[in-house]
């Protein structure tokens, strides 16, 4: 179940952009991690993000999330230019958990509320329910979690401020058949509610039952972008 | 969110943090430890000899083992990417700083209140000036450096050898403050001179850097 917080009058921003990229380029020294990249992603969508390792799509993630800034390009994010006026609007998941690994579940999602005191967020334990991890014992610290349970932590964590755009990197590595099923139906519903998730992943068949758009990136940019998965595959080196 | 309750926030998890870890703590413990007792055994001084090199001996030692201490505050948020998590907050990037200025400040004044004792055992010391003077300079002294070591400490996070690049900034920025408190803290043991531009010194080094750091935090942290 979503919880309250979440965007639910969302008829309008259905038509608004979430996204507005325009010529981004980021030079990483002489290598382009992203080469003159322009989109638009309407909001109150689901995007998989696809491509070969090196394609850029953490970069882009990153961009997006105002964590790092394109070297060319303009980029605006739910309607504003300045990163630090939308990140609170901003949920985002990376390959590292972004937890302590010597608090507890609870420790670390009470201390992440905290900074969102004052804005849109929800409780620990809401978003712990959210990814059911609300019955695991509240003493155990999450370096003693398995790896699936930290990215469900992590999937909570960036959950807590109730976001409109939800960035999420690879978040279904290392997650077990059926948490992967309850993280997809979870987008699913987020989605349904108004925010934008945009999935980085290479396990499309966990996503294939709730993303709305396919994009494809390759070299830096993206090549295709498809409503369905047929037709989205990774292009073979030179294609494009 | 007021800065007061973010600081709170942050601080409280840096104190849990570390007594669950005791990582800064012993490491520093340890090291103070030792210079104390290897100098005391080198140099073997007699009681007026030691008030005139304690405080170089105590603060030098207290200022390499901050390094420590500063190191691994940062190292905690960069374990695990938090500090993605924590850019991306809309809590105010300076309650983060002051937060670990603070948790670093009590445990370094933990330190020094350990480690008291052993140097007055080791080095024969009895204060002639007067105490609470001492307390003063100690109070000051260790803001100075923490506050410094923390900001500096955040500017080389991301680069490759920081734990060397900590010392390498932060000592030639600190030489002045590290003047006034030896200074302060050998006039204070001998009680040849009152300590007073020596401590006026240190508080208004205290208020700049301490001023500075806050304008400047949120630009590094924001940096790339």
């Amino acid at each position: 179940m979503i919880e309250p917080g979440f965007n639910s009058e969302n008829d309008n921003s259905q038509l608004q952009a979430a996204v507005v990229l325009e010529g981004i380029s980021k030079l990483f020294g002489r290598f382009a991690a992203l080469h003159d990249l322009t989109a638009i992603l309407p909001a109150g969508r689901l995007y998989a993000l696809l491509g070969e390792n090196g394609a850029g799509k953490t970069t882009l993630l990153r961009i997006i999330a105002g964590l790092a800034r394109p070297t060319q390009g303009t980029v605006r994010v739910l309607g504003c230019n300045v990163a630090r006026n939308t990140s609170a609007r901003i949920g985002y998941m990376a390959h590292a958990t972004l937890l302590y690994d010597d608090l507890t579940a609870r420790e670390n999602l009470d201390y992440f509320v905290g900074l969102y005191s004052g804005q849109q967020r929800i409780s620990s334990q809401e978003s712990l329910e959210m990814v059911g991890l609300e019955n695991v014992d509240p003493r155990r610290r999450i370096s003693h979690y398995s790896q699936g349970m930290k990215q469900r932590l992590a999937l909570a964590r960036a959950l807590v401020s109730s976001p409109d755009l939800l960035l999420l990197d690879e978040p279904f590595s290392n997650v077990d058949a059926k948490s992967i099923s309850a993280m997809s139906s979870l987008l699913g519903e987020l989605r349904d509610h108004g925010t934008t998730v945009v999935v980085i992943t290479h396990q499309v068949e966990a996503v294939v039952g709730v993303a709305d758009e396919w994009i494809t990136m390759h070299a830096g940019t993206i090549v295709r972008r498809n409503k369905s998965l047929q037709g989205a595959g990774i292009p073979r080196r030179g294609e494009q | 969110m007021s800065l007061a309750r973010a600081v709170a926030l942050h601080l409280r998890k840096d104190l849990r943090l570390e007594w669950r870890s005791k990582d800064a703590v012993n490491s520093m413990l340890f090291f103070t430890l030792l210079v104390v007792v290897v100098f005391a055994f080198a140099f073997d001084p007699l009681a007026e000899e030691s008030r005139l090199i304690a405080g170089g001996i105590g603060w030098v030692a207290l200022l390499f083992a901050a390094i420590v201490a500063l190191n691994q505050s940062w190292a905690r948020e960069l374990r695990n990417g938090v500090l993605d998590a924590l850019r991306l907050a809309p809590a105010p990037a300076n309650a983060l700083f002051l937060g670990k200025v603070i948790a670093n400040f009590v445990f370094v004044a933990a330190i020094e209140a350990l480690i008291t004792p052993v140097f007055v055992v080791f080095y024969n010391l009895r204060i002639i000036g007067s105490g609470w003077q001492l307390i003063l300079v100690a109070g000051l002294g260790t803001w100075a450096l923490i506050v410094n070591g923390t900001f500096f400490a955040a500017l080389s996070i991301r680069t490759r050898n920081r734990e060397l690049m900590l010392p390498l900034i932060l000592f030639p920025i600190s030489l002045p403050a590290l003047l006034a408190m030896v200074m302060a803290t050998t006039n204070i043991l001998t009680g040849e001179r009152v300590p007073t531009d020596w401590i006026k010194l240190l508080a208004v080094y205290d208020v700049v850097f301490t001023a500075v750091s806050l304008l400047l935090f949120e630009s590094i942290l924001g940096a790339e």
